[in-house]
């Protein structure tokens, strides 16, 4: 009996060791990573690095184009991927009658968000670049982006809509609410951290997608004015100025806003999500 | 007791005739037919998973939110189909509420929870809607308890105060026919009598119909019960008379406790 105990203890013990030491492996990698971007790119970024504009290619001047573009191109996505998605995700997990064309749908979102991100792109080229003649632009790139992520952002949502509790439905519906005031003002509300937090994963893919931006946004250095002007994202300025041999130490400086970026969306995102958690609700 | 003098037997609210429910094929409620009247407790009694939940689930068609369930029979409602094609269910339930066996506060504050009713029924008026609250909070027994906190989660309260709670949200719309599946299963005894007495208060005005495992508790608030078994109706009558002489030799074994 006492001997039992010990071993459970000791088993207990072993097995939160390994827990620990996964859980401080992880952090320490991303840690790693982080710093070395940071390290090599922050000594170059400036005020006038993030707000002059390019020179000779990039070689000089600053990369302001590119953060406009990036933030044009992740708000044209995200602006279409958001209602479409989210809509997309209600019909799916609160009308849709459970059946073939369900199960169709359910399939096809699950086999789009593991399409490489490159097959977006040349769909994205043919469909809005060439046959709707939109041209490399940030249209042609945000649509193409918001098609990207649209599948994650469906299946993330339908996810959290599911795991509304069916009491809560019930409680509304036996209150006489109709099936929408019940979506609306019951299910919607605590599903929305979940439902926040699959968009922000979307936007974490559009921000940091670089070869399907490539073929349908282009890559021009100038202000992208209208949403029919090309642009160039970040992203796609450090591949460039990397893979082109351009400048490493900029692409560095490119990299560190870059994670910098990410990082402030993943904050302002989080804070979001508690603002808007239902009270004493559930996560 | 002193329910010797029995009230004169006005139309019914349900009628119900040979109501059979299955859930994927497996009958949970076989040929039950029975009125129900108004401003009356009828009780409904029988051992766990008789179909006592499934019949009252199907008095405001709360089953046909579960795939697979069967419903076949008629209940009227002060003579109307409820079943019928082209009924307002939405409006049905709206004059049909229901407590739930297990208490079910949305995710918001208690303010809004017991809003919520007459929100979405297009009361807008702060003025009216404070009133309501009150008013619904004071006849569930809570208000006392909340009144300091009406904007804090209703989630943090605890298990009995939210079910005084959607009592609460109940009445704050305005029913005929409360349908509580044993509201007072998760309170303590002196939460259950509150909720006795408002019963016995409530009932003046609705029809009650209540779900209990408690023996004691049907005497005490009931006016006619009814006896269910495997999805049948055993007895169904005057609770004085199903308590004092029930016709069935099961209904007194269930009554007696010496049900096996
Ligand atoms: N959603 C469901 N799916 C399948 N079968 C169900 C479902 N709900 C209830 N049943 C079955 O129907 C029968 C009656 O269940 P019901 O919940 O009506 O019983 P009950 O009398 O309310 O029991 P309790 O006193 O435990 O609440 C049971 O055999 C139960 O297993
Ligand atoms: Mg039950």
């Amino acid at each position: 009996m006492r001997d039992r105990r010990r071993r459970n203890r000791l088993a207990d013990l072993a097995g939160r060791g390994l827990l620990v030491l996964a859980a401080a492996v992880t952090v320490a990698i991303l840690l790693a990573l982080l710093l070395y971007v940071l390290v090599k790119g922050l000594p170059l970024v400036s005020w006038e690095f993030l707000t002059a504009l390019p020179r000779r290619m990039g070689r000089l001047g600053g990369i302001w184009p590119t953060i406009v573009g990036t933030l044009y191109l992740s708000a044209v996505a995200l602006g279409v991927a958001a209602p479409l998605g989210v809509a997309a995700a209600v019909y799916l997990a609160e009308y849709a009658p459970p059946g073939r064309l369900t199960r169709l749908c359910h399939f096809g979102s699950e086999t789009l968000a593991g399409v490489p991100s490159i097959i977006f792109g040349l769909f994205g080229f043919a469909t809005f670049v060439i046959f709707l003649g939109l041209g490399w632009s940030v249209l042609s790139g945000g649509l193409t982006l918001a098609l990207m992520i649209l599948p994650t952002v469906i299946r993330t949502a339908e996810e959290a809509l599911k795991a509304v509790p069916r009491a809560y439905r019930e409680g509304s519906l036996a209150l006489g609410a109709t099936r929408w005031q019940t979506v609306w003002h019951v299910v919607l509300p605590s599903a929305l951290p979940g439902i926040l937090t699959g968009l922000l994963l979307g936007l974490g893919r559009a921000v940091g997608e670089t070869a399907a931006v490539l073929l349908t946004a282009g890559s021009s250095l100038t202000i992208p004015l209208s949403p029919l002007d090309p642009a160039r994202t970040m992203s796609v300025h450090l591949y460039l100025l990397a893979v082109e041999g351009i400048s490493l130490e900029r692409a560095y400086a490119t990299a560190a806003v870059l994670v910098i970026t990410i990082l402030l969306l993943n904050l302002l995102a989080t804070r979001l999500v508690r603002r808007l958690t239902p009270k004493g609700g559930h996560a | 007791m002193d329910h010797v003098h029995a009230p004169p037997v006005p139309a019914p609210t349900f009628t119900v005739r040979n109501l059979t429910i299955a859930y994927s094929g497996n009958p949970a409620i076989k040929n039950v037919s029975l009125d129900l009247y108004p401003r009356s407790v009828t009780a409904f009694i029988g051992p766990s998973g008789c179909g006592k939940s499934t019949f009252l689930r199907a008095l405001n068609r709360m089953n046909d939110l579960i795939p697979g369930v069967t419903t076949q029979g008629r209940i009227l409602l002060e003579g109307e189909d409820i079943y019928a094609p082209g009924v307002d269910v939405v409006n049905l339930r709206k004059r049909v509420g229901m407590v739930f066996q297990r208490p079910n506060p949305f995710p918001m504050s208690i303010f809004d929870n017991v809003a919520y009713g007459p929100r979405i029924h297009g009361v807008t008026d702060r003025d009216r809607l404070s009133a309501i609250v009150e008013r619904s909070l004071t006849a569930a027994a809570l208000w006392d308890e909340v009144k300091d906190r009406l904007h804090k989660s209703a989630l943090d309260l605890s298990g009995g105060q939210q079910q005084r709670l959607c009592i609460a949200r109940l009445l704050a719309v305005d029913s005929e026919v409360l349908l509580m599946d044993e509201p007072a299963s998760a309170l303590d005894p002196i939460s259950t009598g509150k909720i006795e007495d408002l019963i016995d208060e409530l009932k003046n005005r609705y029809t009650i119909l209540i779900v209990t495992h408690n023996m004691q508790q049907a005497g005490r608030v009931s006016d006619r019960t009814a006896f269910f078994l495997s999805g049948e109706l055993i007895e169904y009558g005057l609770t004085a008379e199903v308590f004092e002489s029930p016709r069935d030799r099961r209904t007194e074994d269930y009554i007696t406790g010496r049900f096996g």
